[in-house]
């Protein structure tokens, strides 16, 4: 059975191989986005004592593919003083980046689409350049409250880009690879969880997320968007698809960070019970679904977030990103070096 | 000192950690969604919904054209025309109220000397067509019989207090 499909996989051209290989993993995605945005509904419902949309099919579990639905029949409406081809630009430039850093994410051992040797600098290189989509669609929009967005976004993303840059470049000393498959393997040892790079890295952990968190633009760093003052910031020019896409992009990039920690920090698709008495109980549940475990746990702190924080104002954000963020990597940088050097076990024997 | 705690309190994000687990807190509590069509929230016996025209037990229709309503009403939603009818009393004519224009208020309730009109506790209504918005005497009447049992119960519960 299992030779029948190699032969038949085998006989399958290359490039339609990457095509498969690329769908696998983009459609999978893509409905995770959509689910994750009912997730989102209801968990934030809930934390409001509210019990979160429940109409369209059972339990609401429909409700993606209603509003998907309706935001594909709307008009797009493209301003007239907008630039025409920049504005439609804007939002295939922010989600394709998210999608494109899926190559290199491992979903369990020998399991990435690509598995390169810079897989950590071609996810920073692809997560900088979501920011160009935004500003982008705020500046071609040809409004002031997208431009206002779209600088608010770009400025607290090179903020945090650093801070961000900074706390992989601990993760890259602590595992000694840019490879992300093997930065997961460096995790694995017999202590189960506590092997993971979380304890150690326990500040760059909290920073990698944090910074997370404002580079996808997520509430309390949501300025970008800014209701409150900006209409909706850089996409207020935006209706059906061209919102919708936008829309996907954000989810897609939360769901991308969420992987990216879960696989720098907590071991990626290692068992947490590895070594431990469960490890004979457990041993079977396959990696991917530990993997996926994690990502949910994280993305559910997003939402956690959003449904918790005022927006912080602007000023903060700058000196948190600048004043905390950054000296905290710089010492931790060092830290972790002289545990690196003193091989300090269990993570850097 | 205290600068100092304050300063160890923010680096670890003390606060927002209490923010975390206050909603954490309610993610599991107990939720308060009423669930419209299907459950409803109870409703006042003074509530005051869509107007109607009571009669006497009898079939013969309270109001007696006094006008009193028409010249309470704050928003001047009522209208009231009325002449003498054939055995000699005085009876309304035309009586319409603009839904528009009437803000529910109840006052119109408060100033009839014969408890005619009244607001009964119909809520779920809703217009098609222009003009629809128009109550007239005819309709007014008609939901004074269909709600006259509910009406009648609510002011009796409701006596002992005016």
């Amino acid at each position: 059975m299992i030779d029948a499909a190699l032969t038949i996989w085998n006989a399958i051209p290359e490039l339609l191989q990457i095509v498969i290989k690329i769908v696998a993993v983009v459609v999978p995605i893509m409905l995770s986005v959509a689910y994750l945005t009912l997730a989102e509904r209801k968990v934030i419902g809930y934390i409001q004592v509210r019990i979160g949309p429940n109409r369209v099919g059972p339990r609401g579990l429909l409700q993606p593919i209603a509003d998907g639905l309706k935001l594909a029949m709307k008009e797009i409406i493209i301003p007239t003083n907008a630039n025409r081809f920049l504005f439609v630009l804007g939002p295939i430039f922010t989600l394709a980046p998210a999608l494109v850093a899926w190559a290199v994410i491992p979903f369990d051992e020998g399991a990435a689409i690509a598995n390169i040797d810079a897989g950590l600098l071609y996810i920073l290189a692809m997560t900088s350049v979501g920011v160009y989509g935004v500003i982008i669609a705020g500046w071609a929009s040809n409004s002031k409250y997208a431009f206002l967005g779209a600088l608010r976004s770009s400025a607290q993303v090179i903020s945090y880009e650093i801070a961000m840059g900074f706390a992989l470049v601990v993760v890259l000393m602590a595992a000694g690879s840019l490879n992300l498959q093997d930065i997961v393997l460096a995790q694995k040892g017999e202590l189960g969880l506590l092997d993971w790079f979380w304890l150690p890295l326990l500040p760059m952990f909290v920073v990698y997320f944090i910074s997370g968190v404002a580079e996808t633009n997520r509430a309390p760093f949501d300025v970008a968007e800014g209701e409150s003052e900006i209409v909706a910031g850089f996409h207020v020019e935006y209706s059906g698809m061209t919102f919708a896409i936008f829309f996907l992009a954000e989810y897609a990039n939360m769901i991308l960070i969420s992987v990216l920690t879960a696989i720098m920090f907590m071991g990626g698709w290692l068992s947490p019970f590895a070594g431990t008495m469960f490890e004979p109980v457990l041993g079977w549940i396959p990696g991917f679904f530990w993997l996926l475990a994690k990502t949910a746990l994280l993305l559910f702190l997003f939402l956690w977030f959003r449904a918790t924080f005022p927006r912080y104002r602007y000023d903060q954000i700058m000196r948190l990103g600048w004043k905390v963020f950054i000296p905290v990597t710089i010492v931790w940088i060092l830290v972790v070096g002289c545990l690196v050097l003193g091989n300090v076990p269990p993570w850097f024997d | 000192m205290n600068a100092m705690n304050h300063y160890i309190k923010s680096f670890l994000l003390w606060e927002l950690l209490k923010g975390l687990a206050l909603t954490g807190k309610y993610l599991f509590a107990r939720k308060i969604t009423v669930q419209y069509p299907e459950e409803k929230t109870p409703q006042s016996g003074r509530f005051r919904g869509l107007h109607a025209l009571r009669r006497y037990e009898n079939g013969e229709e309270r109001c007696i054209g006094c006008k009193l309503c028409e010249a309470t009403c704050p928003a001047l939603a009522i209208t009231i025309e009325s002449d003498q009818r054939d055995d000699g009393s005085r009876r309304t004519t035309l009586y319409e109220i603009d839904l528009f224009k009437c803000i529910y208020c109840g006052f119109c309730e408060e100033a009839c000397p014969v408890d005619a009109i009244v607001e009964t506790r119909e809520f779920e209504y809703h217009f098609e067509k222009r003009g629809e918005n128009i109550m007239t005497k005819d309709m007014l009447l008609s939901v004074g019989d269909r709600q006259e049992k509910q009406i009648a119960f609510d002011r009796t519960e409701d006596a002992p207090y005016r």
